[in-house]
């Protein structure tokens, strides 16, 4: 990993304010489910998919007890234990379609923009195209083909995000690379004679790859929203394949309409609070990276009394 | 710094006045000394330039006097216009005077002017706001008027301002700032932003203004070319201070300051040889250097320089200039130790102490 | 008003733009036909595979023109489309028009109302965040706005279901309208809410108008976080434009500066990005129907899904595709004639 702190991290860390504290939190929070993803079998009482312990069924829609922190639902699955690993189930999604999606997206973007011509316009056209679809529709087209496909697993979960937010980082390195192309410095650069190889490495990517981690956490968050939207639909992970909070929340709307609301509570509440941080982390990181939303702390103007020939005092 | 007494002149007394004028911007680092301590008077139909290298505080200066400062800065001494006291007037009525008494001319057209609102709304609006109940006719013809003094057909009065090229633009400002005939205006880089042809236009209908509109200006500019163009006397700031003040003329041709002197010399002109410029950067204003705030860039700087503030000398004719050299060879007396050049390294150390 | 010249300009930008879309139209059915016709493979056996012997499964197929050549298929599918004619499904054997009839009001309401509430609350609010910046107003709008954001719309959705349920029993928390309202009320325009208007009985109405409001409200509050968030930021930066600045050494009073200089150019990029949220309100759409199972064409979509009729799927996300077209289409027109610059 990095040895030294990189430079935006400095300025978020230096901002002062809201700002600071909005990155903090968000870091806290997204900490907080990243630990849970991962020592998920040792926090959580009971496996994902059990619904009995020693030969003892789980009763139906419990309520919340010593052995079930949150209750039970009506699939007889211990709530605390499928929040816990449903934290894993949503950022390994996540981390996934994210990771495809950048893989993906940043170098057609950066060839796009660099290359330009038919090529360009080509790409543009078609990544426009998508980006107008609605997104959960995407979403939705290709969980029901990947599903007959790959299974209710999370690979195919994952992939059929990836297809949402390919055209969002190709639409952001592309413009960036257009612009950085254009820009004086590269101008410049190309003046002395440098080949356009050293060019797209020297010049564009640092300048390129500094909005994608923005994005990236942007998309995250937008990405477990989808993932959840999938699940309620029916069209996501299946609960014995992974403990996903969207099928949850599918399995409890039935019981909210009887008037039991606990076992839609738990589920959408931890996808609120995991956006909540991810947004938060991803706005900090704009703030910290673009100086121009920065609005730093101004102090209040006080003219010093005046002394005759003196310098006044700094 | 010392308060100057003003050499009373014969035609009647100045539109505006300010003496010992602070103009402080707040930053995360503490107050922007933007304008620190400025002291000077225009008259009835005077066209005054103001010169200075970028971030010397002149646009700040212009701004303090139409009261359009951002967030977070403050004005202190006095400012005296038309016999108000224009830094103890509320909101509303600095707002009241915008506009009707005072007007302010930008350095970028193009982006002055709302892109929704045609040329004829500006006018409305400007008009309505100041005259209530003006007929729609009445707002026509002033404003067809003054149009036509700057060179806009009529037949453009109701077209969008993306319409329009941008010494156009920056015409259709002009017209907008004098349609309410506007005793002292700020003009802030008026043809910075304009190609060489337009910009000699502009600097025209700006040196004529006064014969339409009897109006005061204040020229703000880095091109001593227009100074010397267009207006009657020159002042010259250097990091927040008026270094020199004066007749145009006597100040181009008798520069007292260093700083004017070497302004001057970096100029490029046809019989330029070669090309001047002044060592070093201005001075931040945060922490600006003690004494003269010119003594670490300045070839002529003495010790005494760099240790006590300068004081603002009236060189006779009302061309003044705060240097202790000017000082010095008009006769002022100063000791051994006061007089001897400075020496940079020292300053160095002194400043780490 | 505008000058001949002007007129003409807009005209003829309306005119390139209508043209646009038919390529963008193309990308969007070819994509479709990739995705749903030629990916999958036969649609008859994956919807009734099982139902039906293999003699009669190659009989729907000769049927529904599925044993022709793709490429052929794909030129019919573009034909038809052009005729408004999206297929007709397998399952229920159903034309897609017919459904898109009978299902696209209730979703057409729906989105609507909540557009319009949430245009209505999140404008001003927005507004009021950008000209109180960084104080405790504009903080709490914000966070306001984040959570509305954060919060998946099926949720918020499901949580005023129970807060109703406890507190306000007798107020309708699904479907568009009570049974013996619905059966009451002739089937004209397949707009339930104007058919009860129609019908005439206030009682009628006022069901109506109920069963919409939870919903309404619900996918109005996704739109809302978006809209505050955008207002708030464009009044930002339209506060510090030049020209608001210029206005204000002009002496036009503050609030007249905020009005028409700052918050009615802060308003352009805001129409042009909530046009672009049609996308967001289909997507929201088709989860609040599940959520208040509400008939709509959400409901219709998932239905189609879950009985893996690949057909009616493939035209009804065609049907969707068109509407994202001709609204954003409308957005650009409506914005080149609220800012004359974009008609030059």
């Amino acid at each position: 990993m990095a040895v030294r702190m990189p430079h935006w991290f400095r300025q978020i860390w230096n901002t002062k304010g809201l700002s600071r504290w909005i990155f903090l939190v968000g870091l806290f929070i997204t900490l907080v489910f990243v630990v849970f993803a991962i020592f998920a079998p040792w926090i959580a009482p009971y496996h994902f998919n059990q619904t009995a312990v020693d030969g003892v069924k789980f009763p139906k829609l419990g309520s919340a007890s010593s052995d079930h922190w949150l209750g039970t639902n009506d699939q007889f699955y211990d709530i605390a234990s499928r929040m816990i690993w449903g934290a894993r189930t949503g950022l390994e999604v996540v981390v996934m379609s994210v990771a495809f999606a950048g893989v993906i997206g940043v170098p057609l973007g950066l060839l796009s923009g660099f290359v330009g011509g038919w090529i360009d316009r080509v790409l543009v056209f078609l990544m426009d195209a998508i980006y107008a679809f609605p997104s959960l529709l995407l979403a939705i087209v290709f969980a029901f083909l990947l599903k007959n496909t790959l299974g209710g697993g999370v690979v195919a979960a994952a992939l059929s995000l990836t297809a949402i937010y390919i055209p969002q980082y190709f639409r952001v390195v592309r413009n960036t690379t257009v612009s950085a192309r254009e820009a004086t410095y590269v101008e410049a650069a190309r003046a002395i004679g440098a080949p356009p190889l050293t060019i797209m490495r020297k010049y564009l990517f640092g300048n390129v790859v500094q909005s994608v981690p923005v994005l990236g956490t942007l998309n995250a968050a937008d990405a477990l929203g989808t993932l959840a939207a999938l699940g309620f639909l029916g069209l996501g992970i299946q609960p014995n394949e992974a403990s996903e909070w969207g099928y949850d929340l599918s399995r409890a709307l039935d019981d909210a309409q009887a008037g039991n609301w606990l076992p839609a509570f738990w589920p959408g509440l931890m996808i609120v609070l995991l956006i909540t941080g991810l947004t938060f982390v991803g706005e900090g990181l704009n703030e910290g990276i673009n100086p121009a939303l920065r609005r730093r702390r101004l102090q209040k103007v006080v003219f010093p009394a005046r002394t005759a020939g003196e310098e006044v005092s700094s | 710094m010392t308060v100057v007494e003003h050499s009373a002149h014969e035609d009647d007394g100045p539109v505006l006045e300010a003496r010992d004028l602070r103009v402080w911007y707040a930053t995360d680092r503490g107050p922007v000394r933007a304008v620190d301590g400025v002291s000077f008077q225009i008259r009835r139909g005077e066209i005054l330039g103001l010169v200075g290298e970028s971030g010397c505080g002149k646009s700040t200066l212009g701004r303090g006097l139409i009261g359009l400062l951002p967030d977070g800065s403050a004005r202190d001494g006095e400012l005296e216009f038309q016999g108000l006291d224009l830094l103890h007037l509320s909101a509303r009525e600095q707002r009241d005077l915008r506009g009707t008494d005072l007007a302010m001319i930008f350095q970028e057209p193009l982006t002055r002017l709302n892109p929704l609102m045609r040329i004829s709304e500006h006018f409305e609006e400007t008009l309505r706001t100041h005259e209530k109940g003006i007929s729609k006719d009445e707002v026509r013809r002033r404003s067809l008027e003054v149009l036509r003094v700057m060179g806009i057909p009529p037949t453009r009065y109701r077209a969008y301002p993306h319409e329009f090229s941008g010494g156009m633009r920056q015409r259709l400002m002009i017209a907008l700032a004098l349609v309410l005939r506007p005793a002292f205006v700020v003009a802030d880089e008026p043809t910075t932003a304009l190609d060489v042809l337009v910009e000699a236009q502009i600097i025209r209908i700006l040196h004529d203004l006064r014969r339409e509109y009897d109006t005061s200006l204040l020229l703000i500019t880095h091109n001593l070319g227009i100074i010397a163009e267009a207006c009657d006397r020159v002042a010259v700031m250097y990091a927040g201070e008026i270094v020199e003040i004066g007749d145009a003329t006597a100040v181009f041709s008798h520069p007292k300051h260093p700083y004017t002197r070497e302004l001057l010399r970096s100029t490029i002109s046809l019989s330029t040889t070669g090309l001047n410029y002044i060592d070093g950067a201005p001075p931040d204003l945060v922490e600006p250097p003690s004494g003269c705030h010119f003594h670490p860039r300045c070839p002529d700087a003495m010790r005494i320089c760099a240790e006590r503030d300068p004081v603002d000398r009236d060189h006779g004719d009302g061309h003044r200039a705060a240097c202790w050299a000017a000082d010095l060879s008009d006769g002022l007396s100063l000791s051994e130790d006061e007089r001897a050049p400075l020496e940079r390294e020292e300053i160095a150390v002194a400043d780490e102490a | 008003m505008s000058s001949g010249s002007g007129s003409g300009s807009l005209l003829k930008y309306i005119g390139i733009r209508v043209l646009l879309v038919i390529p963008m139209m193309w990308v969007l059915l070819t994509l479709v036909f990739i995705l749903l016709r030629v990916a999958p493979g036969d649609p008859v056996t994956a919807a009734v595979g099982d139902k039906l012997s293999p003699a009669a499964i190659a009989q729907r197929q000769h049927q529904l023109g599925l044993d022709k050549p793709l490429i052929q298929q794909y030129v019919e599918y573009i034909g038809h489309v052009c005729r408004f004619d999206f297929g007709t499904t397998i399952t229920d054997k159903e034309p897609v028009l017919t459904v898109i009839r009978d299902q696209g009001g209730a979703t057409l309401t729906l989105t609507l109302g909540a557009f319009l509430f949430a245009v209505a609350v999140g404008v001003p609010l927005g507004r009021l965040a950008g000209r109180r910046r960084d104080t405790a107003l504009d903080a709490g709008i914000r966070v306001f706005g984040v959570v509305t954001y954060a919060a998946p719309i099926f949720w918020v959705g499901i949580m005023l279901v129970a807060l109703v349920i406890k507190f306000l029993p007798s107020w309708p928390t699904f479907g568009i309208a009570s049974p013996v309202v619905a059966f009451e009320v002739p089937t004209k325009t397949h707009i339930m809410l104007v058919d009860a208007v129609l019908y005439g009985h206030g009682d009628a109405i006022t069901d109506v108008l109920k069963h919409h409001v939870l919903p309404c409200f619900t996918l109005g509050l996704l739109l809302m976080g978006v809209i505050i968030r955008l207002v708030r930021v464009n009044v930002i930066q339209a506060m510090k434009g030049d020209y608001v600045e210029a206005a204000r050494a002009r002496g036009i009073k503050e609030g007249r500066v905020i009005r028409k200089h700052a918050f009615r150019n802060a308003l352009v990029p805001v129409i042009t990005v909530i046009g672009l949220q049609v996308a967001l309100t289909l997507s929201g759409a088709v989860l609040t129907e599940r959520t208040f199972n509400w008939p709509g064409l959400g409901t219709a979509l998932i239905t189609y899904l879950n009985g893996r009729d690949y057909i009616a799927v493939q035209g009804l996300v065609t049907f969707f595709a068109i509407v994202v077209v001709i609204v954003s289409v409308l957005v650009d027109i409506i914005n080149a004639l609220v800012d004359p610059r974009v008609r030059y």
